[in-house]
C-alpha cells in the first residue's frame, strides 16, 4: 500500500517536473527540474526493483549529461528569461499539432500491440547487474556494438568540427 | 520488518551521521593545526586544551554572523545551492561498511547503513551528483568569478569522474562483484592481497581523481583565491558558507573511506580473522577502519601544503591525455591477466 502511495507521489514529481522543464522560460530553471524528473524517474525503476538501471539513471544521465547541458547553458549564458526567442503563434500551432500527433501514435501503437496496460509476461529480472551483462553480451550484443559505433562516430564529428575552426 | 530490525537500521544511520559530523570538526581542527605545523606557526591553541575547542567557536561565529542574500542573486537556487551540494555528501557513507559484524540481541548486525548490491555504482553517482551545488552556486551568485569557479569545477568534475570510474572499473574486475562488501572480502588475507598492491596503477589513478572530485589542491581551481577571490562561494556568508565548508569536509572523509575499502582491504586487519575474536574482532576492525581513513585524511592535508596548484589547460591534459589513457590501459591490463587465468 505505502509503495503504491510512492509510486503515485513520485510518478506525480516526474510529470510535473518534465511539464515545469517545457513551461519554463529560465533555461537554468528547465535543466534542474529535469534532474528532478531523473530522480523521481530512478526511485520508480527503484520500486520495480532494477537498482542498476536506476543508479545508471542517475550516474549518467543526471550525473553527466545534464551537467553538461548545465555547463552549456552558463558557458553560453542563456540562463536569463529573455535569452530564448519569442515564438509566433505559427510556430506554436505547429509545434502543438506535432506533438499531439506524436502521442497519438504512441498511444495506437500501445493499444494496437498489448493493451492499454501491458503486463510482464514473465517473471522480471532486472534487479542484477549479471542479467544486464549477459544480455548485452550474447542476446543484444549486435546493437550494443553498432550502438558503440555510433558514439565513436560522433566523437570523430565532433572532433572533426572543433578543429576546423582552430 | 520487526520494531527491532528498524530500531536498528535507525541507530546505524544517527550514528554515522554524528560520526561524519564529529569528523568535519576533526578535520578542521586538524587541517588548522597540522598547516600551521607545517608553515612552521602556532595554529589556534586558545579555546579549550591546545585549540581543540575551536571548530565549536568557529560553528558558532557561523551561526551568529548575518546571513546576506545580495541584491541581484537568483534567490531560489542562491538559497538551495549549498543544500544541494551537502545533501549528496552526507548520503554516500550510507553504503560504505566501516566494520565487520556484530552480534546483539541475538542477530548478526552489519556495520554498514545499507549494504547495497550496486554500491560502488551508488557511490559514484552520488559523487557525480555534488557537482550541481558548485554550478548553481556560481551561477545564481551573479558574479563573474562565482560563474567562473562553478564553470571550471563542472569541466574538471566530469573530466576526472572518467578515469576514477575507470580505475575502479579494474577493481570491480577484479572483486566480479560491485557490492563493497565483497570488494573487501576479495582483499581479505595478507597486506598481498590489498588492491593497492594488486592494482598500484588504479590506486594512482584514482587517489588523483579523488583529489580533483573533492576540489582539493593542487586541482581546487574552482576556489582559486588568487584569480577567482573564492570561486563558487565568493558571495556567500554565514551559515550558508559553513555548509559549502562542511560539504568538502564531507566529501573528502567519503573519498578517504572509499579509498580505504577500495584499495587498502577496507576495515581488514591483515593476518587476522576478525569473525573467530566476536566482538573484540569488530571493535577491532572498526579501529582499522578509522586509522585507515585518518591517514587519507591526514595525506589530503599534507598535500595540500606540498604541491602548487595547477594551471588549468596542465589540469585538462592531465586528465584527458594521461590518466583517461593510463586508465583504459589498465583495464586492458586487467581484464588480459584475468582472461590469461581463466585458461590456464
Amino acid at each position: 500500500m505505502s509503495l503504491s502511495l510512492l509510486f503515485y507521489c513520485v510518478g506525480g514529481i516526474a510529470i510535473g517536473s518534465a511539464i515545469f522543464v517545457v513551461l519554463n522560460r529560465n533555461a537554468v530553471y528547465s535543466a534542474i527540474s529535469l534532474v528532478l524528473c531523473f530522480f523521481s524517474l530512478a526511485v520508480i525503476y527503484l520500486l520495480l526493483e532494477a537498482y542498476v538501471i536506476a543508479v545508471l539513471e542517475i550516474f549518467i544521465y543526471a550525473g553527466a549529461i545534464m551537467v553538461l547541458f548545465l555547463f552549456v547553458i552558463m558557458l553560453l549564458n542563456l540562463g536569463r528569461e529573455d535569452a530564448l526567442p519569442n515564438l509566433n503563434y505559427l510556430q506554436r500551432a505547429t509545434s502543438l499539432l506535432l506533438v499531439l500527433l506524436f502521442f497519438v501514435g504512441i498511444f495506437l501503437l500501445m493499444i494496437g500491440d498489448q493493451g492499454l496496460f501491458p503486463q510482464p509476461t514473465e517473471q522480471f529480472v532486472a534487479g542484477g547487474i549479471y542479467p544486464l551483462g549477459e544480455a548485452l553480451f550474447s542476446k543484444y550484443l549486435l546493437p550494443f556494438e553498432v550502438a558503440s559505433l555510433l558514439l565513436l562516430v560522433a566523437l570523430i564529428g565532433t572532433v572533426y568540427l572543433a578543429k576546423r575552426k582552430v | 520488518m520487526d520494531l527491532l530490525g528498524f530500531t536498528i537500521i535507525v541507530v546505524k544511520v544517527l550514528v554515522v551521521f554524528a560520526a561524519t559530523m564529529l569528523g568535519v570538526l576533526v578535520m578542521i581542527y586538524a587541517e588548522r593545526r597540522v598547516s600551521a605545523f607545517m608553515q612552521d606557526r602556532v595554529g589556534p591553541n586558545r579555546v579549550g586544551f591546545k585549540g581543540v575547542l575551536q571548530p565549536i567557536a568557529d560553528g558558532i561565529k557561523f551561526l551568529m554572523k548575518e546571513d546576506l542574500v545580495p541584491e541581484r542573486v537568483d534567490k531560489p537556487i542562491f538559497i538551495l545551492a549549498p543544500a544541494i551540494l551537502l545533501i549528496p555528501a552526507l548520503m554516500t557513507f550510507a553504503v560504505i561498511p566501516f566494520g565487520s559484524s556484530i552480534n546483539l540481541f541475538g542477530r548478526e548486525i552489519a556495520l554498514q547503513v545499507a549494504d547495497v548490491n550496486v554500491g560502488i555504482l551508488y557511490v559514484l553517482a552520488l559523487t557525480s551528483i555534488s557537482v550541481y551545488g558548485i554550478v548553481l552556486a556560481g551561477w545564481s551568485s551573479n558574479n563573474k568569478y562565482s560563474l567562473l569557479g562553478g564553470l571550471r569545477s563542472s569541466a574538471q568534475l566530469i573530466s576526472y569522474e572518467l578515469a576514477m570510474g575507470l580505475a575502479v572499473v579494474s577493481i570491480i574486475l577484479l572483486a566480479g562483484s560491485l557490492r563493497l562488501n565483497d570488494i573487501i572480502t576479495d582483499q581479505q588475507g595478507s597486506f598481498l592481497s590489498w588492491n593497492i598492491f594488486r592494482q598500484p596503477l588504479a590506486f594512482l589513478i584514482f587517489l588523483i581523481a579523488v583529489y580533483a572530485e573533492t576540489n582539493r589542491l593542487p586541482f581546487d581551481l574552482s576556489e582559486a583565491e588568487q584569480e577567482l577571490v573564492g570561486g563558487y562561494h565568493t558571495e556567500y556568508s554565514s551559515m550558508k558558507f559553513a555548509m559549502f565548508f562542511m560539504a568538502e569536509y564531507a566529501n573528502m572523509i567519503t573519498a578517504a573511506a572509499l579509498t580505504v575499502t577500495l584499495f587498502f582491504g577496507g576495515w581488514d586487519v591483515p593476518l587476522l580473522d576478525e569473525g573467530s575474536l566476536g566482538l573484540f574482532g569488530a571493535l577491532l576492525s572498526v579501529l582499522s577502519f578509522i586509522l585507515k581513513v585518518a591517514f587519507f585524511l591526514f595525506l589530503f592535508i599534507w598535500v595540500r601544503w606540498t604541491f602548487p596548484r595547477f594551471r588549468y589547460d596542465q589540469l585538462m591534459r592531465l586528465g584527458w591525455k594521461v590518466m583517461l589513457p593510463l586508465a583504459l590501459f589498465n583495464i586492458f591490463l586487467t581484464g588480459g591477466y584475468l582472461t590469461i587465468k581463466a585458461l590456464g
